[in-house]
């Protein structure tokens, strides 16, 4: 095997666009893309409620969240393999095996870095706007969607991180989506199995085309950021 | 500025919900089963030969969710598969016996061979006694790749150990390496230390990776490698589907599954032998 083979196998699979290929990458796509969207629906609020506010234990509360952002991928997946599984508490749901099972795990891996950056982010603005804030009437729980609005673009940053921490795992869908051909295969399972299949060319083809995919949706996500500014802004 | 802001929001629940509800529709309309089974039967392509001609005939859908013998019973075992499809006799009565699956049929057989490097280190290239040939790698300790991971082939390996009155247990040393992963990963490892490494037939034909490596051992009568399929017991999990499972079964053991494993070929050579009206296997 080649870097030369590598490329060409990327091209190709490019290239000729077989459906199998393009059912991999709409599959990995949806399943990160929904994860992200699903942790930055919980995260984002539950990340501004920890910057603003102060309870006991609040420190606690916070090593902790910054400390899940190193969950290891294959531990989400196992968690919530056995939550999932039809002899686990949420067995009659019959998730297991399932793209939904895929996103519920990748949720659980982007929720910490959504939460971890959004609290660090909101609570320096908060430190810095508090009293302006305030003197709108904007005190509390009421100053949350102004501080995530202002801080937007710091927060897009973060959600980036959490869509390139999904997009990269393998562990956790693996285990909870159990790579299945057609349904559950994504491109970092079928880069796993390629490998083990000796096919190494076709393998790191697979990952030059994940690379280049990551680098599209973070450009295409820097150029929306570059657009809100100067419309929105 | 709070208009366009409600506009993005909204934007973002209604992407969520529409990804949410498409991944919904798709996994209700279909009619499917699962099957846990080995990743011989995956790796060596089978599956992807079987699967097609039967949802042709059946328009059932075949979900594989391929892992070592000892962890796709298990898979069956919680009820997280309707079939299971494996290689290991042994276990596959004891599924049974416990109550886990419904009946154990034979399907077919390859068998396993013994893979080493060309340079040969243990000098046992060519030979037909595998007892033998492992105790000349214990007795050179030439490097020797296990799986490690409770699969069919590694309890056929842990077998024919005991059957060349070796103790691993004594005997093992850093020449003995457990990687608890699966066949492939095996022999890309095998490959990258000019190890030997125990592999089935139909996954060693299939593999891409061989570099410096080859059969060194085959044709023992002890190689002998048979699979059998189980529908998970219904009375023990009451929502696997045992008619559409019981189909593909049926159809496995039947003479149209049987020939379509005869006709699946790489390179001219037949992988599985269909045996599943031979008595007793």
């Amino acid at each position: 095997m080649t870097v030369p083979d590598a490329f060409r196998e990327a091209a190709g699979l490019v290239v000729d666009l077989d459906p199998r290929f393009v059912g991999i990458v709409a599959l990995s796509l949806r399943v990160t893309l929904t994860a992200v969207l699903a942790a930055a629906a919980i995260g984002l609020p539950l990340g501004a409620l920890l910057g603003i506010s102060r309870f006991p234990g609040r420190s606690a509360v916070i090593v902790f969240v910054n400390a899940l952002m190193g969950l290891p991928p294959v531990v989400a997946g196992l968690m919530i393999f056995l939550l999932l599984s039809r002899s686990g508490p949420l067995g009659s749901w019959g998730m297991l095996f399932t793209p939904s099972a895929m996103i519920a795990a990748q949720t659980l891996l982007v929720l910490p870095i959504v939460i971890a950056l959004t609290r660090q982010t909101v609570e320096d603005l908060w430190g810095e706007y508090r009293e302006h804030l305030a003197s709108i009437g904007l005190t509390g729980l009421r100053a949350v969607p102004t501080l995530l609005w202002d801080a937007r673009f710091a927060l897009a940053t973060a959600l980036l991180a959490g869509f390139g921490r999904a997009s990269a795992e393998v562990g956790a869908v693996l285990i909870v989506g159990g790579n299945i051909a057609g349904y559950t295969r994504t491109m970092t399972t079928a880069i796993a199995l390629e490998t083990s299949k000796g096919d190494l060319a076709l393998a790191l083809g697979l990952g030059l085309v994940l690379v280049c995919l990551t680098l599209f949706v973070n450009a295409a996500a820097y150029g929306a950021s570059r657009l809100g500014a100067r419309y929105a802004g | 500025m709070s208009s366009t802001r409600r506009l993005f929001i909204a934007a973002a629940l209604g992407l969520g919900l529409g990804f949410a509800s498409s991944a919904h529709a798709q996994g209700a309309a279909e009619r499917f089963i699962t099957v846990s089974s080995t990743t011989s039967t995956q790796d060596s392509g089978l599956f992807g030969h079987l699967l097609p001609l039967f949802k042709a005939k059946t328009g059932i859908d075949v979900r594989v969710v391929s892992q070592g013998t000892g962890q796709a019973l298990d898979t069956g075992r919680r009820g997280d598969a309707d079939v299971v499809f494996v290689h290991a006799r042994a276990q596959e009565l004891k599924f049974v016996e416990d109550g886990f699956g419904v009946e154990r049929k034979a399907v077919m057989y390859n068998d396993f061979v013994l893979i080493g490097p060309k340079s040969d280190p243990a000098g046992i290239k060519g030979s037909a006694d595998i007892a033998a040939a492992l105790k000349a790698i214990a007795a050179k300790q030439a490097p020797f790749v296990s799986r490690g991971d409770r699969s069919g082939t590694h309890s056929a390996e842990l077998a024919l150990w005991k059957g060349a009155d070796l103790d691993l247990e004594k005997i093992r040393g850093s020449w003995y390496r457990e990687i608890g992963q699966g066949m492939g990963a095996a022999l890309n490892t095998a490959g990258g230390m000019n190890g030997y490494v125990l592999s089935d037939r139909g996954t060693w034909l299939s593999f891409k990776n061989r570099g410096e490596l080859d059969i060194v051992v085959e044709g023992d009568r002890r190689l002998f490698n048979q699979y059998g399929v189980m529908l998970v017991n219904p009375q023990k999990h009451p929502h696997v589907k045992a008619k559409d499972g019981q189909a593909f079964i049926d159809w496995l053991v039947g003479p149209e599954g049987q020939k379509a494993i005869a006709d699946y070929k790489i390179e001219g050579k037949q992988l599985f032998f269909p045996n599943a009206a031979q008595p007793g296997a």
